[in-house]
């Protein structure tokens, strides 16, 4: 509907995910923090379409005030 | 040290209606001498409708408040014959740097353009902008400015208004068809009819300094987040005339905003940020927090705000006085075309229409910029700093900085007063736009400007056009001769055919502008039907229905 395509799209998720987590080795979490935001940024931009993005972010905080509203603790 | 502005002291006369004459009924009533209620008088006295301007004090703005003023802006005081001390005493500036921490991350241009009589941007202290309208008043004699008189209370009643009215010689009452309230954000005449503002506040302090020093730092608008000299997030330089510089310093919302405004407490945060040696006195202290927020409707039957009174924002963009003296040239010639009978009180509807839209935007860009400067967690700050970092190399970062969107002429593209389009123009300025100056000749071959021959009537621009399209009543029609061609009486010279190019002109092809230089309508043959029906839309004789 809103555009943001949420079905199994990833060839090889293991590698994707992989590629994530190997981006934080070594990183405090203050640059980790910043590690996130500055891809976000990167893929945000490589989307290029603020309808999407702000599809995904609503999806993404939707998920996460799911979790507060059965009790449970996103950052836990 | 360069000399200091002198703050006039303004005579203040008894009203005569406190010397035994009979109040007698006005047209308009200003309330308020700053930048909004100062444009809007000079506006309509220039239309022929005699103002009486109210104000509390007996001199020009006490701080600066602003000092960036748009082109538009100064269209408008050129218009109102003002012009030429902006002209003389502006510090002129298109270079704005950014700096995050010790690092500057780019410098933006704001590209002038050659060819338009006034450049994107001009400094100047909000008690000049003020000194020099107050010039022009002067010089009207259906203009009358009455200082020392505070309006204390309103009543609004089906065909005008009552103020009520304080001086040092007593207090009085006057009536008018029409009361603007161009009081400013602790509006008087809102409080009195208890309007309620919707919009945001934000907690952040800002320390707002003018110093005066010798320096000789370019007339560049420098921004730095987290500076290296200030443990806050964001601080701004800027130049001003007479060697003035304004100062932002952003203080954490917890900050002690007694302490923080202590002269003893501000220079060390100078000279931290300009050097210990920096020799500079202190002209202006003052400490902020800013609002986003506007009335709900700015026309209250008989009573309307302009300015301030009616929408406020915070400084990033310049849009507060700029969006406000656009709110006056707005108001102005519909109020004179009602009072002189040539439009319907309908028309006074339209300046809701065109002004809450062009408030919203100012709104919206205002409190996006202030959002990024103050960000209101660790993840929304992490997004902020991962935009500042990423602007060293990436374009599409540097276009997410915002450290203010500087303010634009409004786009009245929605307005009821546009006829919409029926030919197509291969670009050039749709109904709505302001206009966009070019270099022309004038009939006697002298050097002029576009918009100092649009004037303030309705106008109907034709370019390349064989003749006129007969007598049109209340609109003056403007040959434009092509670039090359000699000068001719009633005419123009599109100099250097940058008229045709803004505009994409055609040969025959005409624009009706309004009084207030907004494209009101445009085709590529305009005859004398089209254009009335035009004229009469502008005047808002359509209006109903
Ligand atoms: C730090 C700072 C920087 C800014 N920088 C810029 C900038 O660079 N560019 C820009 O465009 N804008 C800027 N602004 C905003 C700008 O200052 C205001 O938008 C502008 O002053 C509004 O003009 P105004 O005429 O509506 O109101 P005001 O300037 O507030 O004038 C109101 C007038 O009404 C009078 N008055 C008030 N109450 C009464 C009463 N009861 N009876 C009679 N008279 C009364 C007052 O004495 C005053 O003369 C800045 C604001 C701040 C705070």
């Amino acid at each position: 509907m809103n555009g943001l395509l949420t079905e199994d799209r990833i060839k090889d998720p293991d590698a994707l995910y992989q590629a994530l987590v190997d981006a934080h080795d070594g990183l405090s979490a203050a640059e980790s923090l910043q590690l996130n935001a500055r891809l976000i940024l990167l893929l945000a931009n490589h989307i290029g379409d603020a309808g999407i993005v702000a599809a995904a972010a609503a999806s993404a905080r939707a998920s996460v005030l799911d979790d507060r509203a059965r009790g449970g603790d996103s950052t836990a | 040290m360069p000399k200091a502005y002198q703050h006039p002291t303004f005579a203040f006369t008894p009203p005569p209606e406190l010397t035994g004459a009979a109040g007698k009924r006005r047209p308009v009533l200003v309330v308020g001498a700053g930048p909004v209620g100062l444009t809007l008088a000079l506006d309509l006295a220039r239309h022929g409708v005699p103002v009486i301007v109210l104000d509390d004090d007996a001199t020009t703005s006490h701080g600066s408040r602003l000092i960036c003023m748009s082109k538009r802006t100064l269209e408008i005081f050129d218009r109102l014959g003002a012009g030429a001390p902006f002209r003389a005493k502006g510090v002129v500036w298109n270079t704005g740097r950014l700096f995050f921490r010790e690092a500057e991350v780019y410098a933006f241009d704001l590209l002038p353009e050659p060819g338009h009589g006034w450049p994107a941007f001009m400094n100047l202290q909000q008690y000049y902008l003020e000194d020099f309208l107050i010039q022009a008043a002067a010089a009207l004699p259906n203009l009358e400015i009455r200082w020392n008189n505070a309006v204390t209370d309103v009543a609004l009643t089906a065909t005008g208004a009552t103020l009520g009215i304080e001086t040092p010689a007593g207090a009085y009452r006057l009536t008018a068809d029409y009361v603007v309230a161009c009081d400013g954000a602790r509006s008087t005449v809102r409080r009195a009819l208890d309007l309620p503002f919707v919009g945001r506040m934000f907690e952040d302090r800002f320390l707002i300094t003018d110093i005066a020093m010798d320096a000789d730092f370019p007339s560049e608008r420098w921004f730095w987040f987290e500076p290296p000299f200030h443990d806050g997030q964001s601080a701004l330089l800027h130049k001003q005339p007479d060697g003035v510089w304004r100062i932002d310093l952003q203080l954490d919302g917890d900050a002690d905003p007694e302490a923080a405004v202590r002269p003893e407490a501000v220079r060390p945060r100078i000279e931290r940020m300009l050097g210990k040696d920096a020799v500079f006195e202190i002209e202006w202290i003052s400490l902020y927090t800013f609002r986003c927020r506007r009335l709900e409707q700015f026309r209250h039957g008989r009573i309307f705000f302009a300015g301030d009174s009616a929408h406020q924002v915070s400084p990033f963009g310049a849009r507060g006085g700029n969006g406000g003296v656009q709110d006056a040239d707005n108001l102005a010639w519909k109020l004179a075309a009602v009072l002189g009978g040539a439009a319907p009180e309908a028309l006074l509807d339209s300046y809701d229409a065109e002004r809450i839209p062009a408030a919203d935007e100012n709104i919206l860009n205002s409190t996006r910029s202030t959002d990024f400067m103050t960000p209101k967690s660790a993840a929304i700050r992490a997004f902020r700093d991962a935009a500042l970092a990423l602007a060293r190399d990436h374009g599409f970062a540097r276009r997410m900085v915002n450290s203010g969107r500087l303010s634009v002429p409004a786009v009245l593209d929605g307005s009821p007063l546009n006829t919409p389009d029926r030919d197509a123009f291969a670009g050039g300025l749709p109904p709505g736009h302001a206009a966009v100056d070019a270099p022309v000749l004038a009939a006697d071959g002298q050097d002029d400007w576009l918009l100092r021959s649009l004037g303030q009537d309705f106008v109907l621009l034709l370019y390349d056009a064989r003749s006129d399209i007969g007598p049109l009543q209340g609109v003056r029609q403007v040959s434009v001769i092509p670039a090359g061609g000699a000068p001719a009486p009633g005419c123009i010279v599109d100099r250097d055919g940058l008229l045709q190019a803004r505009y994409a002109m055609t040969p025959g092809a005409g624009y009706l502008f309004r009084p207030d230089q907004h494209v009101a309508a445009r085709a590529l043959w305009p005859d004398a039907a089209w254009a009335a029906a035009a004229r009469d839309r502008a005047l808002g004789k359509d209006a109903i229905g």
